[in-house]
């Protein structure tokens, strides 16, 4: 219980350190970036038809962006400290309200993806892990790999093509029903799948050629027995902290997936975010995805305590 | 024993399939909803028939009533009046009041909006008219009202700082859902004053993909498509299911130079770089209709487009020797030279219209082929502005708008009389602003029209290159959408399904 607590002391100062860090960066990395901020925000707000000098004049004396970088830096962790994110530059809304309605949907297609992902990657993994060396094992290393060569871009059109367009059945694009859902998480699920078979593969391998799943033959338990008792445990620790790093692929596939799909997301959010320069949306959003990583690799953990104790005694 | 597990969660899914709500009408187009604010996203507004202007404009750009039925002017063009249309109510009910309108458009002048550019001292309500006063007469109001940014919404929908809490307008369809950036759904507004539209519902989607878009209106998903990428509009061309259109536009393809830099500071340099172009040959590669710009307004805005004139030619031969007349003549490598110095130069565009890269890139080898060695920068619009105003622009391609007031003048007063972001750089001609100021205030004949744009032809103080075309794919299953030249109208709330 005690390294329980230590693990989730441990995740706190991390994330205090996160905050700090993903704050300062965004902040400099904004600040370096070419080109007039007035200039960049005026034309985000008012479109290239309308952007001009006198409207980019208006915006810096509007956001007082005369004031230097330092003032404003310091202006935004002060309403961080008030657990305020700020406005964004370009409409005007609370970063809060605007982040929690682009996260919220963006947490739905990752978490349908996630879903898909594990219905079909570690079972074929298991399959494939326990022949390993066979037909089906080698076929799904093909498979695998070349789902995780495609970019997901060229998934996404080509299944739009395929299951939008020619057998009509679901909708290109857009969000709103449940059927929005299917393309761009299954979009998601088989780059995420691809991976996690093979993950799941070489475990199940490791753990089916081991002595103890030899032994547990020996005393006479059925193929299905021995899987369930000793074989998913197992695998279950290197799988589950593998899925903690998909996380890191799911964010990076959300953003192409998101602007592919229509999907009103947080990576399409933070792309528009960046080339508009809407320096509150940007860090409120690198703090809040930071943020989100911490959590998410506590909860790993805490999870893989559960699935293999050895060292929690010690 | 997995496998038909996901098999089962996939087909559980796919009873519905089908779309959440068959009966709306679906719009899908490139462009974001920034918030509820006319001044940010009313052009949107407007085309979803969500919100009404004072006055309207039609397909020619000719002004009608709007939420105003008539206007007047006084005698010393310092004062108008608008009647406000009687027997209009808002979303939420109340009726549109003089008081009601003047707020807004008060609120609309406290922005950053078009008013901001016309000479106004005062706007209130006057009875059953909103009275706008005047410091100077200024005969383009009437146009100035018809653009988005002055957007009627109710009372209700401002808050006290004047921002907007709420998009509760006069139109056809009534807001349901407003969820920036991609969302806006609404229903027919049965209580509408020009009578209920015949669809149930609209949706707008913004979708920044031209492929998605493209492939959102072959699958059906979405009824009206706009701005397709050329590409796709060739391919949409035979699908059965959709018809495309493509309408001109008072909207012009421009290369902007800088006439106060060394290489295009003589007239005669940039008629030899215009010479360099082979628009027709660009236009059918790249653009996929035949609309090279021969002179600078397209033969749609009337009055500014002159038959008579000669349109401008492609000849690289005598722009090589026009150069070498100016004193530019190949170096070593084949790239001019005057001095010492090369004829080396930037060109910066961007790339959110999908063409722009695309004819940039075709410019390049153009000029390439006279000796002009060019860097293409395509990076963000508001980029052109910003080297405008520190003056080391050289050239930039870009799209521009003749139409942002139905009245093409109020673009040519910011762009040409004499320089502006998205107009002429170094170039001054006395006469011709002067002209341009005189026809804001007065209005003007077809002959000083069309001697404005005799001008610009004659100086080139920026190079034409072609007229644009809106691009959009319509589903077979409705009629009555409008692609209108002036971008106000979808023709939504006359629009509807057939059997």
């Amino acid at each position: 219980m005690n390294t329980a607590l230590n693990t989730i002391a441990f995740r706190l100062m991390q994330a205090a350190g996160v905050a700090l860090v993903v704050g300062v960066m965004s902040f400099l990395m904004m600040q370096a970036m070419p080109g007039d901020m007035a200039f960049r925000i005026a034309a985000a707000r008012y479109g290239y038809d309308l952007v001009n000098a006198d409207l980019a004049n208006a915006v810096r004396a509007e956001l007082g962006l005369d004031a230097g970088p330092v003032t404003q830096f310091l202006h935004w962790m002060g309403g961080l400290a008030r657990l305020d994110l700020g406005q964004s530059l370009v409409s005007g809304q609370p970063v809060w309200d605007e982040i929690t309605h682009q996260l919220g949907a963006s947490l739905q297609l990752a978490l349908a993806a996630i879903v898909l992902s594990l219905l079909i990657g570690p079972p074929l993994g298991i399959c494939a892990g326990l022949h390993a060396g066979g037909r089906f094992d080698r076929a799904l290393l093909v498979v695998a790999a070349s789902f995780r060569a495609v970019p997901q871009f060229l998934l996404g059109l080509l299944l739009i093509i395929l299951l939008a367009v020619q057998m009509r059945l679901l909708p290109a694009a857009g969000h709103g029903s449940l059927a929005h859902f299917v393309l761009p998480a299954l979009t998601l699920a088989l780059g995420l799948a691809a991976a996690s078979a093979r993950i799941t593969r070489d475990a199940m391998a490791g753990v089916a050629a081991s002595p103890l799943y030899a032994f547990a033959r020996a005393k006479g338990l059925s193929d299905g027995e021995v899987l369930r008792r000793h074989g998913l445990r197992n695998i279950g620790a290197p799988v589950v902290t593998y899925l903690g790093l998909q996380f890191v692929l799911l964010v990076e596939g959300v953003v192409v997936v998101e602007t592919i799909f229509g999907w009103p997301g947080i990576g399409h959010a933070l792309i528009h975010a960046v080339f508009h320069r809407d320096v509150p949306m940007v860090q409120g959003t690198a703090l809040v995805m930071g943020l989100g990583f911490v959590l998410l690799n506590a909860i790993i953990d805490l999870i893989v305590r559960r699935i293999d104790p050895r060292g929690v005694q010690s | 024993m997995r496998r038909p597990l996901s098999l089962l969660v996939l087909s559980a899914l796919l009873p519905v399939a089908a779309l959440a709500d068959p009966a709306a009408l679906d719009v899908a187009a490139p462009f974001e909803i920034k918030a509820a604010d006319p001044v940010l996203s009313g052009d949107i507004f407007l085309k979803m028939d969500v919100m009404e202007t004072l006055v309207n404009a039609d397909e020619n750009g000719a002004l009608l009533p709007g939420l105003s039925d008539s206007w007047s002017v006084s005698d010393d063009k310092l004062s108008w009046r608008f009647h406000i249309r009687p027997g209009v109510t808002f979303h939420d009910g109340t009726a549109l009041t003089s008081d009601a309108a003047a707020t807004a458009l008060n609120w609309s002048k406290s922005k950053e909006s078009i008013l901001t550019r016309a000479p106004i001292s005062s706007i209130r309500a006057e009875g059953d008219e909103v009275e706008i006063t005047l410091t100077e007469a200024f005969a383009a109001l009437p146009a100035f009202l018809a653009e988005y940014r002055t957007g009627i919404l109710a009372p209700a929908a401002y808050a006290a700082d004047g921002s907007v809490v709420g998009l509760i307008g006069t139109g056809a369809f009534k807001v349901t859902r407003l969820e920036p950036p991609l969302t806006l759904e609404a229903e027919r507004y049965d209580a509408y004053w020009g009578g209920a539209a015949k669809v149930p519902a609209v949706h707008y989607t913004a979708v920044t993909r031209a492929e998605t878009r493209a492939l959102m209106a072959e699958s059906g998903d979405a009824e009206l498509v706009v701005n397709l990428d050329p590409a796709s509009f060739a391919r949409l061309g035979s699908v059965d299911s959709v018809t495309v259109q493509s309408v001109s536009l008072p909207r012009v393809l421009l290369l902007k130079l800088n006439a106060a830099s060394p290489f295009f500071d003589t007239v005669e340099e940039r008629r030899a770089l215009s010479l360099a172009i082979d628009r027709d040959g660009l236009a059918q590669a790249v653009l996929r209709y035949p609309a090279a710009a021969g002179q600078m307004f397209p033969p749609a805005m009337g009055g500014w487009h002159d038959e008579a004139l000669e349109p401008l030619a492609y000849d690289a031969e005598a722009a090589r020797a026009a150069f070498a007349a100016a004193g530019w003549l190949p170096g070593a490598d084949g790239i001019l030279e005057q001095d010492g110095q090369r004829f080396e130069v930037e060109l910066l565009t961007y790339p959110d219209r999908p063409e722009l890269p695309l004819t940039a890139a075709v410019l390049e080898q153009f000029f390439r082929d006279v000796g002009i060695a060019v860097t293409i920068n395509s990076t963000n619009s508001s980029e052109i502005p910003a080297k405008h105003t520190d003056g080391t622009l050289q050239l930039a391609l870009f799209a521009r708008n003749f139409a942002l007031v139905p009245d093409p003048v109020g673009t040519l007063m910011q762009d040409y009389a004499p320089t502006g972001d998205w107009g002429a750089m170094g170039w001054d001609n006395a006469g011709f602003t002067a002209a341009v100021k005189k026809m804001a205030a007065e209005g003007g004949a077809d002959e000083e029209k069309s001697a404005l744009a005799a001008t610009l032809h004659a100086e080139l103080p920026v190079l034409p290159i072609a007229w644009y075309q809106q691009t959009a794919a319509i589903s077979k299953t409705v009629k009555g959408i409008v692609i209108d030249p002036y971008e106000r109208s979808f023709g939504l709330k006359s629009a509807e399904f057939v059997e």
